[in-house]
């Protein structure tokens, strides 16, 4: 028993603090800790430096270009980038699509997309949520049909995806459509890989109560996609549909986001001031960062737990469902008191091109709260992981 | 980083759970609870000649040389039983004292009757206007020719009642306040001008109101240096509150087991109560309130050894943990058990008692978040 790294593992800790000292530029890292948006340029810039390094896709195996990193390094990466204001990497190419590609796909589906994944020349988008198919996903209604025309034959496909995190950027999505509508609806839904020039895709903003613009709903009105983008059996892709929801959920605690965004909430309570004083002179005040620092320090020992579990054969399942909304609840909770601490300077809404009214760090501050409540949502939403625990834990 | 037992610890927790297990049954329990001294002489014994008792004593002591790894394994063992024999008040607080403050020369053959169960200590240190700080020391050690005298009153002393000999803390000298100036003596329980009054605690254990009327001392009675008792004093109640932070990890354990089981047994509506959503997902909150406690109390126990500000940090986030999350397993556990969970005769309503007075020791949630609120302003101050 010993929570301490060994000496290999601050050897790596040092490695990596090292390269994202000397490669990660000021500017990003500076939007990363004012929660700035970046440009597409920026995150693809980031992506390719890690590429390069052979560092971007952590959890692959080493035969497709992973860095064969033990679960504790694959933590201390993350926390390491995340502390340094590093953007977060793009789930869903190389963490959604990838693996179930490299566990459904074709040699030539996998010959011909995780190169292109490593290097960033696709930008993937994930469609699955649609406007009558949430927290019910397979209830999921976008068709898929097999037609024959002068081109050939392929799957003709008609429906709508929603919340498309960043496919304003994407260039391709992986779908969920359903190809069997006449049995269990579980058992008609397959995998689809969509290029999204193909004509018949539309993309439209969706502005979020932040007044950002990170998601987008997606037409695809009778759309060509070619028969060789199917993903696995055809009726089977409810199968991969669950295998990419349990891949590697290790990081999705985000210790290191929330440690950092704790760090930061501190460094303000100690410069407002309230009445004269500072507000981390305030009892109250006080006891609420304290609270937060206990929640954090349980999440991130509940997540070393797990990740060592890993490290040690045990694959974690459900457990991540546990770290999940432990993680969420903090995270938004430090969001919350960092919106209180810029007191009236909460309510200025002002576009990042303008100049500010108030402290620096106000400015996110409610954007940023409002935004974060897409945490217990998003992934699976909270009650979601709680139906999951009692099944697949509780046994109830 | 190494989250695995060593295969001594595996071994030592495989003897405490085989011990609990087999003779520690709700009903064992209820008649040791129910007997006059409160706990089971004959499992005493038990415990010293398995070497439980030797556990966290130093080598030179004649001990097991356990560390906090060790202390937990033990005192959650013990919470899973609810085992109410007077480990943290005879090993735990008054024998890891000694070890810390006494020589090597004289700690030997101090600790060898605790660690045999032949002699039972209490730690008479906290006094009512002190609440839960340790250094608030009204209590007072006059010097008299060779020896002390003692006056002053100790509250709520664990075990108390039936400690053979007290750890008295008393003030020689320095502000009600101060940690400087604090002493410690090995007092006769039985000695002239000692009055205590003995009762049960509502989680199963027993207290005293200990009073100390002109009590002479001797010399030899002192423990350590005059006036330097203070460091000795954390370095035991951070091992005592590994201890509870551990036996509540323990209990809540199988308070969550003993829930879920009731959720799967009892029907109504034609069903398992476990089938309802409400229910599932408010035992779902009791799992988390237990993960966090492990993961908390594991990195307390790992921390007895770090630099005095990372460990006060662990512990105090830890042992207000077990306040905040505790407390949430006991009341969820007596609602999702329902009149049930009302009941002397079930067990879980003893689980729950001691779950909640677990933050009544040693410092409460009030108490250690002030401490860590203190830390978060001489982080200021440096800043």
């Amino acid at each position: 028993m010993d929570i301490e790294y060994n000496n290999a593992e601050r050897a790596f800790r040092d490695e990596v603090r090292a390269f994202i000292a000397a490669n990660l530029p000021r500017e990003i890292a500076d939007k990363g800790r004012r929660f700035e948006r970046l440009t597409r340029d920026e995150m693809v810039s980031w992506h390719r430096t890690l590429a390069a390094k052979g560092w971007l896709a952590m959890h692959w195996p080493v035969e497709y270009g992973g860095p064969g990193w033990s679960p504790i390094q694959k933590h201390i990466f993350e926390e390491e980038t995340a502390e340094a204001g590093a953007p977060r990497l793009l789930p869903f190419g190389i963490n959604m699509v990838a693996p179930v590609i490299m566990k459904f796909g074709t040699q030539a589906q996998k010959d011909y997309y995780l190169p292109r994944i490593l290097s960033m020349e696709d930008w993937w988008a994930q469609g699955y949520s649609e406007p009558g198919a949430g927290s019910d996903l397979a209830s999921l209604k976008m068709r898929a049909v097999r037609q024959r025309d002068a081109d050939g034959e392929h799957y003709l496909v008609n429906g709508q995806k929603t919340w498309t995190t960043l496919g304003q950027f994407a260039n391709m999505i992986f779908v969920l459509v359903r190809t069997d509508p006449d049995v269990k609806k579980q058992e008609g839904i397959s995998f689809l890989l969509v290029d999204m020039n193909t004509p018949g895709v539309t993309v439209r903003p969706l502005i979020t109560l932040d007044g950002e613009h990170e998601v987008n709903e997606v037409f695809l009105d009778d759309v060509k996609v070619p028969l060789d983008n199917l993903v696995g059996e055809e009726n089977k892709g409810w199968t991969c549909a669950k295998y990419l929801l349990t891949f590697e959920r290790t990081g999705i605690a985000g210790v290191g986001i929330s440690k950092a965004a704790l760090a930061d909430l501190k460094d303000i309570a100690r410069t407002q001031r309230m009445q004269g004083k500072p507000l981390i002179e305030q009892p109250s005040f006080a006891d609420r960062i304290a609270d937060l620092e206990i929640e954090l320090m349980a999440v991130e020992m509940t997540n070393l737990r797990t990740v060592a579990a890993a490290e040690a054969g045990g694959m974690p399942g459900a457990e991540s469902s546990f770290l999940k909304i432990m993680g969420t609840e903090v995270r938004q909770a430090i969001s919350n008191l960092y919106r209180e601490a810029a007191g009236p300077y909460a309510l200025p809404f002002i576009p990042e091109e303008d100049e500010i009214v108030g402290p620096e760090f106000a400015r996110p501050a409610s954007p940023t709260y409002f935004n974060l409540r897409k945490l217990s949502i998003f992934g699976g939403s909270n009650e979601i992981q709680k139906n999951i625990i009692s099944k697949a834990i509780l046994g109830l | 980083m190494e989250f695995t037992y060593s295969d001594e610890q595996r071994m030592l927790k495989d003897m405490v759970d085989r011990v609990v297990a087999d003779q520690y049954d709700f009903d064992a329990r209820e008649k040791i609870v129910n007997s006059e001294t409160g706990f089971s002489a004959d499992l005493w014994n038990q415990f010293a000649e398995l070497g439980l008792l030797g556990v966290p004593f130093s080598e030179a002591a004649g001990g097991f040389n356990g560390g906090g790894a060790e202390l937990m394994v033990v005192a959650e063992g013990f919470g899973r039983g609810l085992v109410v024999e007077p480990y943290l008040s005879s090993v735990v607080l008054s024998g890891t004292f000694i070890d810390a403050i006494a020589d090597d020369a004289s700690k030997a053959a101090l600790i060898e009757p605790i660690l045999s169960g032949e002699t039972r200590y209490a730690l008479a240190c906290y006094e009512a206007a002190g609440r839960y700080d340790p250094y608030w020391i009204e209590t007072t050690a006059e010097k008299s020719g060779d020896g002390y005298t003692l006056d002053g009153a100790k509250s709520v002393v664990l075990n108390g009642d039936t400690a053979h000999k007290l750890i008295v803390i008393a003030r020689s000298s320095g502000d009600v306040d101060s940690a400087a100036g604090l002493s410690a003596f090995i007092v006769d329980a039985n000695s002239d001008g000692v009055s205590r009054r003995g009762y049960p605690t509502i989680d199963g254990h027993r207290g005293a109101e200990i009073t100390l009327d002109n009590v002479k001392v001797d010399g030899d009675a002192l423990l350590g240096e005059e006036g330097k008792a203070a460091g000795a004093l954390q370095y035991a109640i951070d091992r005592g509150i590994v201890a509870l932070c551990a036996e509540a990890s323990g209990a809540m354990e199988v308070a969550c087991d003993l829930t879920l089981q009731y959720l799967k047994d009892r029907k109504q509506f034609g069903v398992p109560i476990g089938s309802f959503q409400a229910l599932q997902h408010r035992m779902v909150e009791m799992r988390m309130a237990l993960e966090k406690v492990r993961s908390l109390t594991l990195w307390a126990a790992c921390s007895l050894d770090s630099p005095e500000i990372e460990r006060r940090q662990r512990l105090s986030a830890a042992k207000a943990m077990v306040g905040k999350a505790g407390r949430l397993v006991a009341e969820e556990a007596i609602q999702l058990f329902g009149g049930m969970g009302m009941m002397d005769e079930s067990s879980i309503s003893h689980y729950a008692k001691r779950i909640v007075m677990i933050d009544h020791y040693l410092g409460d949630r009030e108490y250690h978040m002030a401490g860590l609120r203190a830390r978060l302003l001489a982080a200021q101050d440096a800043a």
